[in-house]
């Protein structure tokens, strides 16, 4: 079966066509930007983060292209040293905190997960919004530091350094702080809603994975963002007031700051990961059409890496704390790699004896696999003492986190993004143009960073505005690739905004998943459902029809007598 | 040790390509963990990637064909693909962790360095008080580098012999390797320091048996072998001044030393002052004391870092700054 | 301690449209609330363990200044904040049991227990700036003995906890202000008190931070 869009003239997304009678989607029922300002709608409040967060992602690659046009030769190429600190500072900042942590669960998550349990909206409406305001407060802070002096720590903020440096570190760190409680809000809802809105029927173990995958982020969100935002407040306190926690001028201890970032930065990454992963299950098991390998080791893999995530970071800290500590956080290190292992193994199962369709999404799933298995793998050489030593602080570790974070996460996000297009914006796109995407991003992903692994072996350390002449090589291939990565970046969003003009009008349900978001239509109406879905096995496709004229797959036995859905024992 | 057995079939003992020079007592040993971890994580990315690519060919949906696997979890499976793993991590585990206590161990006799990391300089203060820009170490001896930071957070890296050591302001860290081949390698900073963190650099020296003595004994005595123009040169050079002062007339953090001696300076309290011997002797001391105008007060002192020889010959270098 | 809803009388008026029941509404609310109080506890945790960290590496330092704090002040506001929690817990039980006077008595206490608590640490906190007592870069004590060098790093944690303390305190007012306009305005009954219990909730940890709060700062000297 192969998915192709027609282009026929169809009114804009925000006007229902005239004169023919149709329920309103969730994005005409009401008009005006203040309705918008003020809406409650989950799904309204996921797309507002979507534009937010692309826009961050925007001007966080563009700083990113200019970092590696600087770097196209060893001394001064386009602006200066301090310009050039400013840059890299700005692009991790904005990158990390305004688009990767909220990426998955507020935009995406915030859409599908009320969807997925069948509900009107998540537990609290009201204190998603306000996670949202809290979302564009805390990126008017971080972004004011651009305009007034400018950011030039590294988004980690190491002191003495940043309580001593002369740019905006205060409404900079001011905005972060701000951002975690965006986060600690998303957090809170999500863990309620799934803990008491789950329709009868849908028990712990059978829940999709995403949901478990969302799950298991909102507790890491809960536990992990407020001891930032205490060492982030400790921070400001201190180039206030001088209260002398980290600074050793004033008798405090530098490497205390260091433990505290890294206790919320490293389970941080988990935030990342782990709604990525939950996402790639889903994708391999619709696009093999077949139920996914391990549910169960699938939903504890999530759960034992959230917890396991709080215990090992130390590992940012190898160079700088005792041999002792040193050797406790690698041992720890290297046992959150076997859950991450059991995962991959799980999805290469799925798609054993499966039935493979390469949709875009699932090039993008396929594409995670290959680049967070090689990101994940370089994590060893991190995770063990002696490597880490000449590794760490090096282009090495560049590469190994924008393999996980970018191949991992970003890959997830937009193959999400992709599967979930036609339900939330009621449109289907140029699948040539789709997976011409993907391969672009896959191609310019790998020119760019697999060279960086280079530099970090070969010695070349991080944060270098000016470098040795023998490494000038490297750079101009990392650079090259990035470029062709920006073009197939511009390719999938030109695909994505073309598609709600000019796209097929989505079904139902077009990739004939068994999910209950898929119960309604594309777009849902703003409650969401108008008959109430059916609890059923998650991962049992077979009883699926496809219509070829639609495109929709039905349930033929659907208003039949329903067999009572197993638990999921897998 | 633990890691030798490794060494051999891994031909780990030659250096490659993607990987320095390995010049000190410990680089083999490192390069042979690298190495380990190399082969098992390239056995895996193919294992996974292939697997991958098979099914994706091999399982592409044929019109009408349902996708035909019964079995949907295997805890056999399971456990295999998690013990198997963790064996393999273990053996990681332990290959790091004896390459590091190596490398943590410090020996009875060790010829110590002082080094004192200040944005964005390092100065090297051997045994005898001489200081120097850079590392000059004997090849085949046991060094201790013994380090502090005057300000921030830096990191002593030379890749060749594969060691780094975070510099901290307010303690002492240590750091203990020995080169076992001559020549000049690289020292980075490894820690973001700011505006210049890529521009603190060193020459690591490593003389043959024999030369370093020699060496430091000539280069101790600059003072008496050089004039004082020249001395006061070097010690511009190596003492933090080139960061902040032009010698060409060139705007930087401070007042550029060209045709400096001898004319009259505006402070930022608006009188005027003669740029003699005396004010260059307080501006180095106390530089906060009488400050030019227009200048950011980000000077720090020398007090006690510079002996007043020492002070005399920039003063004389400075005089001869006039075209 | 939650007194049953009457089923079928529930005021509908504040069910939000996407719970299915009131009992959902209340499970979720608490859930919430809870998991919210985990979120303060990491919070505050962090500068407990900065505590921990700066005490074990200056223990001296420590003792010997949590002589200058005034202890009997300290007890003072101890004594003040538990009544306070404890009327707060009688207030959500009048709420419970429809007895609006008791409740809007209690709230109104509350309120003004943790006023007399912020008035108290005012004293406290002027007695401190008078005498120099401050965090380490504003430490200007004419003390210069051996035995309180380095006091300044113990009035940073000091201020740094207390101070987060009392802007909690003040949020806190804040909440059951809100709370006692919402009760005289009769919204509360045995169908609906989630907001009252919330509000107890907070405040009971933010009792239960100071509780560990007076230990470790004002009695180790």
């Amino acid at each position: 079966m192969s998915i192709t869009t027609e282009p026929r003239p169809l009114p804009s997304l925000t006007t229902p066509h005239r004169g023919e009678r149709q329920s309103q989607s969730y994005l005409t029922s009401e008009r005006g930007i203040l309705s918008w300002v003020y809406t409650l709608d989950h799904k309204r409040i996921g797309v507002m983060y979507l534009v937010g967060i692309l826009t961050s992602f925007l001007v966080g690659g563009v700083m990113a292209l200019l970092v590696r046009t600087e770097l196209l030769t060893p001394g001064r190429t386009i602006m200066d040293a301090d310009t050039y600190n400013h840059m890299f500072t700005l692009h991790g900042a904005i990158m990390t905190f305004l688009f990767i942590i909220p990426s998955i669960p507020a935009a995406l998550g915030n859409f599908v997960l009320p969807l997925m349990v069948g509900a009107k909206d998540v537990a609290f409406p009201r204190m998603n919004l306000a996670s949202l305001y809290l979302w564009i407060f805390g990126a008017v802070f971080l972004v004011a530091a651009m305009a007034l002096n400018g950011l030039d720590t590294g988004w980690t903020f190491y002191t003495p350094y940043s309580t001593t440096t002369n740019s905006s570190v205060i409404s900079a760190t001011l905005g972060v702080f701000i951002l975690g409680f965006s986060s600690i809000f998303t957090g809170i809802n999500f863990i309620a809603t799934v803990h008491t809105m789950r329709p009868k029927g849908m028990t712990w173990f059978r829940m999709p994975l995403f949901l478990w995958s969302l799950y298991a982020t909102a507790i890491i969100q809960v536990l992990a963002t407020p001891v930032l935002g205490i060492t982030l407040m400790l921070l400001i306190a201190e180039r206030v007031a001088g209260i002398g926690i980290f600074d050793p001028a004033l008798g405090g201890d530098p490497v205390l700051y260091q433990h505290f970032f890294w206790f919320y930065s490293h389970p941080a990454v988990y935030i990342m990961i782990l709604p990525a992963m939950g996402i790639i299950s889903e994708l391999i098991s619709t696009f093999s059409r077949t139920r996914i390998f391990g549910y169960r080791f699938l939903c504890y893999s999530s759960i034992a890496i959230a917890l396991l995530g709080f215990l090992v970071w130390g590992h940012h800290m190898f160079t700088s704390e005792s041999a002792m500590a040193a050797v406790i956080f690698s041992a720890l290190t290297f046992s959150v790699s076997i859950p991450s292992g059991i995962k991959i193994f799980n999805w290469l199962a799925t798609l054993y004896k499966g039935s493979i369709t390469l949709t875009t999404p699932m090039c993008f799933a396929i594409s995670f696999i290959v680049l967070f298995a090689l990101g994940g793998l370089t994590g060893l050489f991190l995770g063990a003492l002696a490597t880490d030593v000449h590794l760490h602080d090096t282009y090495f570790v560049v590469a190994h986190f924008h393999y996980v974070m970018m191949g991992g996460t970003l890959m997830a996000f937009i193959g999400g993004l992709f599967y979930w297009w036609p339900k939330m914006f009621g449109r289907m796109y140029n699948e040539f143009w789709g997976r011409m995407s993907c391969l672009g991003i896959f191609i310019g992903f790998n020119w760019t960073f697999f060279p960086q692994f280079l530099l970090g072996t070969k010695g070349m350390p991080r944060r270098y505005y000016n470098y040795q002449p023998e490494f000038q090589g490297l750079h101009v291939v990392s650079t090259t690739g990035a470029f062709i990565l920006g073009v197939g970046l511009v390719i999938c969003a030109a695909v994505l905004v073309h598609s709600l003009f000019r796209g097929r009008k989505a079904p139902a349900n077009p990739w004939g998943v068994a999910t209950m978001e898929w119960q309604t239509s594309s777009p849902p109406p703003v409650h969401n459902f108008e008959q109430s879905p059916k609890v059923t096995d998650p991962y049992d496709l077979s009883d699926f029809v496809l219509c070829e004229e639609s495109g929709n797959y039905d349930r033929p036995s659907a208003g039949k007598k329903q067999k009572k859905p197993g638990e999921i024992t897998a | 040790m633990f890691v030798l057995p490794l060494h051999l079939p891994l031909a780990a003992s030659d250096s490659r390509p993607w990987l320095p020079s390995q010049s000190s007592t410990v680089a083999g040993d490192v390069d042979a963990v690298f190495h380990l971890i190399l082969w098992i994580s390239l056995a895996f990315f193919v294992g996974i990637v292939g697997s991958l690519v098979w099914f994706v060919i091999r399982y592409r949906r044929r019109h009408g064909v349902p996708a035909k696997r019964e079995v949907h979890h295997s805890t056999w499976l399971e456990v295999t693909w998690s013990v198997i793993p963790f064996i393999l991590l273990i053996v990681i585990f332990a290959a790091g962790f004896t390459t590091f206590m190596g490398m943590a161990a410090e020996p009875d006799e060790c010829y110590e360095i002082k080094v004192v990391g200040k944005k964005w300089v390092w100065s090297y203060q051997y045994p005898n008080g001489y200081i120097d820009d850079a590392l000059h170490i004997p090849v085949d001896r046991p060094i201790k580098l013994v380090l502090s930071s005057d300000d921030v957070i830096h990191s002593v890296y030379i890749p060749a012999f594969r060691v780094k050591r975070d510099v901290i302001p307010g303690r002492y860290t240590s750091l203990v390797f020995e080169a076992t081949e001559t020549g000049t390698f690289d020292l980075f900073c490894a820690e973001y320091c700011g505006t210049k963190h890529s521009d603190m650099y060193s020459d690591v020296i490593v003389h043959p048996s024999g030369e370093f003595e020699a060496w430091l004994e000539k280069a101790s005595n600059y003072l008496e072998t050089m004039s004082p123009a020249e001395a006061g040169q070097v010690l511009y050079k190596r003492r933090g001044c080139a960061q902040c002062h032009s010698v060409d007339g060139s705007q930087m953090v401070g007042p550029s030393f060209y045709r400096l001696f001898g004319r009259e300076a505006i402070l930022d309290t608006g009188d005027t002052i003669d740029v003699d011997e005396n004010y260059i002797r307080e501006s180095i001391l106390e530089p906060q004391a009488r400050a030019r105008a227009g200048y950011r007060k980000v000077m720090p002192t020398y007090q006690g870092q510079l002996k007043d020889e020492e002070i005399a010959a920039i003063i004389e270098y400075i005089k001869t700054l006039e075209d | 301690m939650m007194a049953r809803s009457a089923h079928g009388t529930y005021s509908s008026r504040f069910r939000a449209h996407h719970f299915e029941t009131a009992e959902q509404q209340y499970a979720a609310s608490k859930l919430g609330m809870w998991l919210f109080l985990v979120t303060e506890v990491l919070f505050f945790g962090g500068l407990f363990v900065a505590y921990a960290v700066f005490r074990t590496l200056h223990p001296e330092v420590f003792v010997n200044s949590a002589e200058l704090l005034d202890t009997r002040l300290g007890a003072l506001n101890t004594v003040v904040l538990l009544f306070s929690s404890l009327t707060m817990a009688w207030a959500v039980r009048c709420s419970q049991l429809g007895q609006q006077r008791g409740l809007v008595i209690c709230l109104t206490l509350t309120i003004l227990a943790a006023v007399l608590f912020l008035g108290i640490k005012g004293i406290e906190y002027s007695h401190k700036w008078h005498e120099g007592y401050l965090w380490t870069s504003r430490y200007s004590a004419s003390d210069v003995s051996s035995a309180f060098d380095r006091a300044g790093t113990f009035f940073s944690i000091y201020f740094a906890m207390t101070g987060l303390h009392a802007i909690h305190i003040l949020v806190g007012i804040a909440a059951i202000g809100w709370v006692l306009r919402r009760s005289l305005r009769g919204d509360f009954g045995p169908n609906y008190f989630t907001p009252v219990d919330n509000v107890g909730l907070y405040w009971h940890l933010v009792d239960l931070v100071w509780i560990f709060l007076f230990p470790l700062l004002y009695l180790i000297g």
